[in-house]
């Protein structure tokens, strides 16, 4: 394909990577408009189409992609099939009209959506940016669209870009240029792109004309971390090119005054567009649901043609040569064989039957399930005032989903937490500093007083904004800002503004930000620097400094420097302050002078320790040369530290001698803004909020990061002013390493030092005290103590970062750095190399402290997890966190309880996990199964056990009080499982041995586990245990998690947007998941369920009009219900109300919900819609129809009535019946409701009048001409109408009521009494129980099904049910005497009824748990509290304790 | 996951994202609106079952639906009804000669009339096993035909087959519904007390809905000479006369606007039925009966052949109330689904009451 090369002169690598690469050319080489020459012709333009149709395929396109689904093939089969003449049942036009109006609203929506997707496409088609045009010489707006493949863009700062462009020339010094990548990612930092290495050295602007070069690079492809390639120059050299170089379609340019690139991608085939895989497609577990049940109504319809076919062929046979006038002759005037005319009838009943396949029923729902969406999407209580932002339903197809969730994972960090770092306590040196006021501070902001701090804030904020100008008064702010600055923060206002500001600033929040020091940590730090100041006035060498003080000083330079904070100043927040501070700063360093004076080093110097320095072999090997050649001598040394203390001393007032040194002036490229004017202001951008953390916290120690460059970071000491530190590298953060550093030279000793910050379990494995004695000895006591402070941090639940540091002779850098420049240089495995490198470079460090910082509860965390937990979801934490930290955040949030007993599984190989497994899971089920005393000796041993495997265990007191309350301890355990036990557990050997310990846990918390082991762990729970599982993250390591669950859910908050692109809903904060799952998951389902069970019911009860009438009409396929009728009722008459009540309808309200998580229960275990609810709607169903059906046979019976005139008053029931039918469903009724039920008959009869007065004589065979006026007059039809719809209901009114009696949430809180009024409907609820039975028992042909034998044994879930009702009454305690009384009166159905039936009818039902409940929690107490004050015999109080225990299925813990 | 980067409400998102930090309050908000139907907060109904509307309701529907059934019931007993077969399957009967004969036959069967009949007595034919609502007989017609359209009279609807041409001729009317034209007549002849006989007037016309007659069908080329209107068609198969000499007596009664005819046509919806067929008009003085009791021959032109399909034939004499004909069945479902309900407000009662009341004393602390 690439066939460029004929034109190609210098590709040395031609025919074997042609295939594999794309070169690409600058297009100004080629004459536009001999278009053929050029070699980049061939790839995408920039123009982005993503519709899927044109005007003229949509119509075969669509339909070609409707048909994909199965039901519309059928459809199309059944009304084509109404075209042969020898089977058709209706008019072969008309019969066309349901599946066409069905395709046609499906391919409006498509086309809709596609019209929307080319409006967009065009506005983006249709932006502008900078090209270079050849023949003006000079760049000129074009639309992205005109952009090609080849073209040189000029970007300005927070331009878009257009395509993925290599960047060839940046405004920037340093080569480099920054975007932010939020639209890809929604990482909100900055990223650094560098120029082309090749480019950077240009002295002069680039200019495209001069430009000659060809590049060579992959293939589009999907990944956005990856580039490769080369750029190939005239002169034949070859540069690399890597993913820094290239600058990706849709990113932002920031920080960067212009930048030039070359387009590499243009349109689908940028890297942004490629990642660009549309939405996703999830079943829900009620769909597929519902289509077993879809399956069965073909069988059902199967069944019914079979046994009509078989029924016409008696028919005809009984006749046998006597042809009947009535048995027309086939049209050849030949009779047809009964054989023959049964097969004919088949297919001709499959028409007529046709719509027992509810053809709506898919559309019905996907129409319900946009307003679900809707709804959601609209409700205020989901929606965060903070951050602007409201629920996202990312996938608009499981909604119902949200009512059936079993297991919950989730993500700590973020998730449950807020992600917002804030500092809490440190130690260094081996004493701990408490930072109680800080401590304090923080506490206030629980309490936050809005009109105080509305004074405040503008009291404490405005001024100080004006007061800057100075360096003088910036000071004055800057002193009185740490103290002033607790009180202002906790402004809410404050905080919203932050908030919205954080768009902008990544991770830092007020609380975040001002930190209050600890005085005496304080005192330390100006001593510290004040004992520097003085060495270095006195050019003392600084090591001797007291090491508690050099430690001190280093752990705040660590905590300044080492990261890859990128500061921003306050006006411009993406503007990164960007003046250098060796040309302008009057404060000279160092590295200044050497700078200076040694020019040699300047240039390599600068460019050769960026962040990520892709350094060609030879010019890096270059510097590292000279890095070491020139290190400065010691006398140069003292020479510059005269000079500095010369600077220092003068403090702040500029001198002549800052002008020798400073031929610049001292005017930024912002404008005339001093870089001191927002000190104080200064916003630190990080990747991860924990650094932000650090870099505040050392900035209320007067050590605050003031600016960063790719080689130089400068921060600012107290006393000791400006410091430069010239980075030599930064080792970024990994997850394997997890831990960070950086090469800097220390600018006041010289020394080439090594910063390290990391996990504390990693670099306490690190440090190495030296060998000789007292500093050994005081060293290991440091890390005693350090240890010791560690370990109480995380029993607080704070994250715990150790600080560290080492020096390093020249000697040994240049050791490690000629091995380190080849890692860098390598091709094959420089991940790899560098890793080892990092891990050679990070030994034998000197421990300097650690901190802890606080990563505080989202609110209403606990609360949630409480509610939850209640509404019966197993919670899973997973979090890549250690495990104190991740088992403190547990009891924080509430997901374990103190009084529960915890199982730490923490093993060390395969065997000994296999061990713990199985130790513990007999420990569970001896807890189960045995006897009190039994047990407590496993209690015991098992504690014993515990505490061989784990150092770390929380004492549960509930363990040892275990007897009396065995049974339910059993439950209240709580797992712990680290990273990489949870490796060995996953293992396919003993993945059922640790589900099954997993299970039997209240809560289960997975520590340092990685996001695979998230995903594998929901996978796990999700295929073995066919649970629905939600799993609930914000990271880019929830991901896959997310991924994985039946739903996933992303949080909208600190870290980024991965997760909730990936996800299915984006929450704001955690806490909104209760109300997503308790009210509006619980609603969507119950609505779905009953709307799908009504829509079988619907169409069964209709159809099975039609199979009645096949007895009276010699099997003919003669249906009485005229066509037209029979087509549009699905359709039209009877299709709206229940969409509104599918959309609408609240069984029960939001706040009872919200009050009772327990009625969430009711989903999970699928309780509105069972397997044998199918079967029971479609008994109801058979029954109505028979109603409907035999009323108006008998009485019509030998009557003058022709065929349609009887059948339409049928059809006319019957939707009566099926509206009174919704109407008892329905549990709110609103206007809708009405009008909607009101719409549906007036359309009908409307419609029916119109149909029968249009045309005489067409609408063959049925002409109904005036049939329903003469019916209007007739009033035996009123009669019909009045009587039909009540018989046909009277069997499932008072099934509703019993099962729903105190559905509605209101009744028990008014006139007083409540429990009288409750215990009276229960009461009532039994006796019409027992009306119902009886009358069941009296309709004829009207069998219970059997229960499904497999129910009980398929379940995890096996709820223990009230087994057999006089049971469940004794629960009732005050309903005894009736249930007794009731029993006797039923006592026949009892037996007749399976009994376990009888219990499940009764008691699966949402609302019967729902009287249980409101039963235990509000009447029981008082009633039976009265009840035993009374004189009644003494010998009912076991009894009634016994119905004190709570109904076993309404607990959670009744699980297995 | 870019697609919502390009598709235009997340563009918009981004927009006003980087706006900065200074456009940041001028960002509308996208709070949802606080309304009662957006916040599913609508004023609703929630049936709040309780005794107090439970029991009332049922008690209402027993006590409306139980009269109206007993009003129903008597009114269907009301109605006087005589009915007699003469199939002739009996060998006893009169007609038993005409079951296999190929000629016309006529036969009488005497009956006596215990009661008298008053007001407008209709006279049906019942024919039994009859299935005129098999699916292929039903659409075996032409309606365009039936209403006077020329061109489908003389090319009828592929639906009338085999009984659309005959003889290379096109069948008026077409179809098996026509060929099976019921063509039995009936004759009564009332002997008054003194051995004298009156035949008894039966008026042809007013038996077929005023719409079909006057509507749905119509002669070709108006009623004026027939003959020449069906020229160039042919009888059905069955039929002994052509369509424009179906009644004889009659001119206006002829061709397609036939009421024989049209009642026929109006396919029946179940085998057992019965169709008008002449009316007994009420006696102009109003004093004697238009039936009085006593004995009267049903003459019957038996043409019609049921035995193939095991049907029957009546003749029909009945009253009429402003509910119909005699059917007590309403009556009785009536009364029945007003008793069910009855009967469980009863019960609702009793146990309401009795455990009730028992609940309201426990609730007084002793």
């Amino acid at each position: 394909m690439r066939t460029s090369a004929p034109s190609l002169k210098a590709s040395p690598a031609k025919s074997k990577k042609e295939s594999k690469t794309r070169t690409v050319r600058a297009n100004i080489l080629y004459d536009r408009a001999k278009g053929e020459e050029n070699p980049n012709r061939h790839y995408a333009s920039n123009k982005i189409k993503t519709t899927k149709y044109t005007l003229l395929s949509f119509l075969p396109k669509n339909l070609f992609e409707q048909f994909h689904r199965f039901a519309n093939v059928y459809f199309v089969f059944i009304a084509l099939l109404n075209f042969v003449p020898v089977v058709n049942a209706f008019q072969p036009e008309l019969a066309l009209a349901p599946v066409v109006f069905i395709l046609s609203v499906t391919a409006i929506k498509d086309l809709w959506e596609d019209y929307r997707r080319h409006r967009s496409d065009k506005e983006i088609n249709h932006m502008d940016c900078l090209v270079y045009n050849r023949n003006e010489r000079r760049y000129m707006e074009k639309y992205w669209k005109e952009v090609r493949v080849g073209d040189f863009i000029r970007l300005r700062c927070n331009e878009i870009l257009p395509a993925d462009v290599l960047l060839l020339s940046s405004s920037d010094p340093d080569g480099l240029c920054h975007i932010e990548t939020a639209t890809l990612d929604g990482e909100t930092n900055l990223k650094q792109r560098q120029v082309v290495r090749s480019f950077i050295d240009l002295d002069c602007e680039f200019d495209p004309s001069k430009y000659n070069s060809v590049i060579e690079c992959e293939k589009p492809n999907n990944d956005l971390n990856r580039f490769r390639g080369y750029i190939i120059h005239r002169s034949g050299r070859r540069d690399g090119l890597y993913k820094v170089n290239l600058l990706l379609r849709g990113c932002t340019i920031r920080n960067t005054e212009e930048a030039v690139g070359i387009v590499i991608y243009a349109g689908h085939e940028t890297k942004a567009m490629l990642n660009n895989n549309g939405p996703r497609y999830k079943r829900s577990r009620l769909e597929r649901q519902m289509n077993v049940d879809v399956f069965w109504c073909v069988i059902i319809l199967l069944v019914m043609c079979l046994f009509s076919a078989t029924g016409h062929g008696l028919w005809m046979f009984q006749y046998g040569d006597k042809r009947p006038v009535f048995d027309v002759l086939s049209p050849e005037g030949t009779g047809l064989s009964p054989v023959l005319s049964a097969i004919y009838l088949f297919l001709t009943m499959i028409i007529v039957f046709q719509v027992l396949i509810p053809i709506s029923l898919f559309v019905s729902i996907e129409i319900v399930k946009i307003c679900q969406v809707y709804f959601i999407h609209q409700d205020v209580d989901l929606y965060d005032e903070e951050t602007d932002s409201h629920l996202q339903c990312r996938a608009l197809n499981i909604t119902e989903d949200l009512g059936q969730m079993q297991y919950i994972f989730s993500d700590k960090t973020g998730t449950l937490t807020d992600n917002k770092m804030v500092f809490r306590r440190c130690t260094v040196a081996g004493v701990e500093y408490s930072h109680d006021a800080n401590a304090k501070r923080l506490a206030m902001y629980q309490e936050v007083d809005s009109e105080e701090e509305e004074c405040t804030s503008h009291g404490g904020t405005l001024p100080r904004r004006e007061s800057v100008g100075s360096h003088q008064s910036s000071k004055v702010v800057l002193r009185s800002h740490s103290t002033k600055s607790h009180r202002r923060t906790g402004s809410r206002a404050e905080a919203k503004r932050a908030s919205i500001l954080s768009k902008h600033t990544a991770f830092s929040s007020p609380m975040e930000k001002d930190i209050t020091p600890d005085p005496q940590l304080m005192d330390k730090v100006n001593e510290g620097a004040t004992q520097m100041e003085f060495m270095r006035f006195h050019s003392q060498p600084l090591s001797q400094l007291p090491s508690d003080l050099s430690d001190i000083i280093d752990f705040f330079i660590a905590l300044t420097i080492c990261n890859t904070v990128v500061v921003s100043s306050p006006n411009q927040p993406r503007q990164k302050v960007r003046m250098r501070f060796e040309l302008k700063s009057p404060v000279k360093t160092i590295e200044d002078f050497i700078k200076r004076f040694t020019p040699s080093r300047l240039t390599s110097g600068s460019n050769s320790s960026s962040l990520s320095s892709l350094v060609t072999n030879r010019s890096s090997s270059n510097r590292g040369c000279s890095s070491i050649l020139s290190s400065p001598s010691a006398e140069s040394t003292l020479t510059k530290l005269n000079e500095e203390r010369l600077q220092t001393g003068r403090g702040t007032s500029p001198g002549l001698l800052e002008h020798a040194f400073s031929p610049v002036p001292t005017t930024t490229v912002d404008g005339a803004k001093p870089w001191t004017l927002g000190e104080g202001e200064l916003r630190y951008e990080a990747e991860s909020p924990d650094e932000a953390a650090l870099v505040y916290a050392a900035r209320a120690y007067k050590c605050s990061l003031v600016g960063r460059l790719p080689d130089q970071v400068t921060m600012e000491l107290p006393h000791l002013g400006k410091l430069s530190f010239e980075l030599l590298h930064t080792i970024g953060f990994d997850s394997t390493r997890k831990r960070m550093s950086v090469v800097v030279r220390h600018p006041l000793t010289d020394q080439i030092t090594v910063y390290t910050k990391g996990a504390d379990s990693v670099v306490m494995d690190l440090i190495r005290p030296p060998t000789d004695d007292t500093k050994g000895k005081r060293q290991k006591k440091i890390l005693y103590k350090t240890q010791h402070y560690l370990n109480l941090y995380a029993a607080d639940g704070l994250r715990t970062l150790c600080i560290a540091k080492k020096v390093l002779s020249k000697e040994e850098y240049a050791g490690w750095l000629r091995r380190h420049l080849e890692a860098e240089t390598a091709i094959h495995s420089r991940e790899e190399l560098l890793f080892e490198s990092a891990l050679r470079l990070e030994t034998n460090l000197h421990l300097l402290g650690a901190t802890g910082i606080e990563d505080r509860l989202q609110d209403g965390v606990p609360e949630t997890i409480a509610s939850l937990r209640k509404a019966g979801l197993q919670i899973w934490v997973l979090t890549g966190d250690k495990q104190e930290t991740a088992i403190n955040i547990a009891y924080a949030c509430r997901l374990l309880e103190p009084e529960e007993e915890l199982i730490t599984l923490n093993a060390e190989s395969q065997d000994a996990c296999a061990m713990l497994l199985e130790e513990s899971l007999r420990y569970i089920q001896a807890k189960f199964l045995c006897s009190s005393s039994a047990e407590q000796s496993a209690t015991k041993t098992f504690q014993q056990q515990q505490q061989h495997f784990t150092p770390f265990r929380i004492p549960s007191p509930a363990a040892t009080t275990s007897s009396s309350t065995a049974p339910f301890l059993v439950h209240r355990l709580g797992l712990v499982i680290d990273g990489r036990t949870l490796a060995y557990a996953l293992d396919k050997s003993l993945e059922d041995k640790f589900l099954a310990v997993a299970r039997s846990c209240r809560s289960v918390l997975c520590c340092r586990s990685t996001p695979l082991q998230k995903s594998m762990v929901v996978k796990l729970v999700r295929n073995k245990l066919k649970v629905m599982t939600l799993a609930i993250g914000d990271g880019a390591n929830d991901v896959s998690m997310i991924q994985v669950a039946d739903v996933g859910v992303g949080i909208s908050g600190q870290e980024g947007m991965q997760a909730v692109m990936a996800s299915d809903f984006a929450l704001p904060r955690f806490r909104y998941l209760q109300k997503l799952l308790l009210v509006h998951g619980h609603w969507c389902y119950s609505r779905l369920a009953n709307m799908i069970l009504y829509f079988f019911y619907k169409n069964a009860m209709f159809v099975a009009l039609i199979f009645w009438y096949q007895f009276y009409c010699g099997f003919s396929g003669s249906p009485m219900i005229d066509q037209w009728y029979l087509i549009f009722f699905n359709l039209m008459f009877s299709a709206f109300p229940q969409l509104i009540t599918g959309t609408l309808d609240k069984d029960v309200s939001a706040e009872t919900l919200q009050e009772l998580p327990q009625l969430y229960m009711s989903g999970q275990n699928s309780e509105e819609y069972k397997p044998y609810m199918f079967w029971m709607n479609m008994i109801d169903a058979f029954y109505q129809s028979l109603i409907c059906f035999f009323i108006p046979y008998f009485a019509y019976a030998d009557s003058d009535v022709d065929l349609f005139t009887w059948g339409t008053p049928i059809t006319t029931l019957a939707l009566f019946t099926i509206l009174l039918h919704l109407g008892i469903e329905t549990k709110t009724w609103t206007w809708m409701n009405w009008a909607s039920i009101a719409f549906s008959v007036i359309l009908f009869f409307a419609v029916a009048l119109g149909y029968n007065a249009s045309c005489p004589t067409c609408y063959s065979p049925s002409n109904p001409y005036w049939t329903m006026q003469r019916l209007l007059g007739d009033p035996l039809f009123y009669l019909l109408c009045l009587v039909t719809p009540l018989a046909a209901v009277l069997p499932r009114y008072p099934t509703h009521l019993v099962l729903s009696a105190p559905g509605s949430s209101e009744p028990w809180g008014c006139v007083g009494g409540e429990e009288r009024l409750v215990e009276g409907r229960c009461v009532y609820v039994l006796c019409l129980f027992a009306v119902f039975q009886i009358l069941l028992q009296g309709v004829p042909g009207l069998s219970v099904p059997q229960p499904r034998p497999s129910r009980k044994a398929t379940g995890q879930t096996p709820p223990r049910h009230p087994q057999e009702p006089p049971e469940f009454e004794q629960n009732e305690g005050g309903v005894t005497e009736l249930a007794v009384w009731t029993q006797t009166f039923t006592f026949p159905i009892f037996w007749i009824l399976p009994k376990r039936l009888w219990a499940e009818i009764s008691t699966d039902h949402l609302h019967f748990h729902f009287l249980l409940l409101v039963l235990q929690q509000k009447a029981g107490e008082t009633w039976r509290h009265q009840k035993l004050k009374g004189s009644r015999d003494t010998e009912q109080l076991p009894e009634l304790q016994t119905s004190r225990k709570p109904h076993p299925s309404l607990w959670p813990e009744n699980r297995e | 996951m870019m697609a919502s980067s390009y598709n235009a409400k997340e563009e918009d998102g981004h927009h006003s994202g980087s706006v900065g930090p200074g456009g940041a309050g001028a960002v509308k908000s996208r709070k949802p609106d606080n309304t009662a139907f957006k916040q599913q907060r609508l004023p609703a109904w929630q049936p709040i079952l309780t005794a107090g509307t439970v029991l009332p309701a049922f008690f209402v529907i027993g006590l409306i639906f139980i009269p109206i059934g007993i009003g129903l019931f008597v009114t269907s007993n009301n109605i006087k009804e005589f009915e007699i077969d003469y199939t002739g399957m009996d060998p006893d009967s009169p007609c038993n000669m005409c079951i296999n004969s190929t000629t016309p036959c006529r036969c009488s069967i005497p009956f006596t009339l215990e009661q008298p009949f008053e007001n407008n007595v209709f006279m049906y034919y019942g024919l039994s096993n009859f299935y005129q609502n098999h699916r292929r007989y039903v659409k075996s017609r032409d309606d365009s035909q039936l209403n006077g359209d020329k061109s489908s009279l003389l090319y009828p609807s592929k639906e009338c087959e085999p009984y659309r041409t005959r003889n290379g001729l096109p069948v008026a009317p077409c179809g098996a519904i026509a060929n099976s034209l019921f063509n039995d007549t009936l004759e009564l002849i009332y002997y008054y007390p003194n051995k004298s006989s009156m035949s008894i007037p039966l008026v042809k016309t007013g038996i077929a809905w005023w719409t079909d007659t006057h509507v749905k069908f119509r002669n070709p080329g108006g009623n004026n000479n027939l003959t020449a209107a069906f020229k160039g068609t042919t009888k059905p198969e069955n039929w002994q006369n052509p369509v424009y000499e179906l009644d004889p007596t009659n001119p206006e009664n002829n061709g397609f606007v036939n009421e024989d005819f049209i009642v026929w046509m109006r396919t029946a919806a179940l085998p057992t039925f019965r169709k008008l067929y002449r009316i007994i008009q009420k006696k102009k003085d109003n004093l004697t009966p238009t039936l009085p009791p006593g004995n009267y021959t049903l003459e019957i032109t038996y043409n019609y052949p049921v035995i193939s399909f095991d049907g029957h034939k009546r003749m029909i004499l009945s009253t009429i109330s402003w509910m119909g004909g005699k059917n007590p069945f309403l009556g009785i479902a009536y009364i029945t689904v007003g008793s069910v309900c009855f009967f469980l407000g009863v019960v609702l009662l009793i146990i309401h009451h009795k455990f009730g009341n028992r609940n309201n004393n426990a609730d007084i602390p002793n």
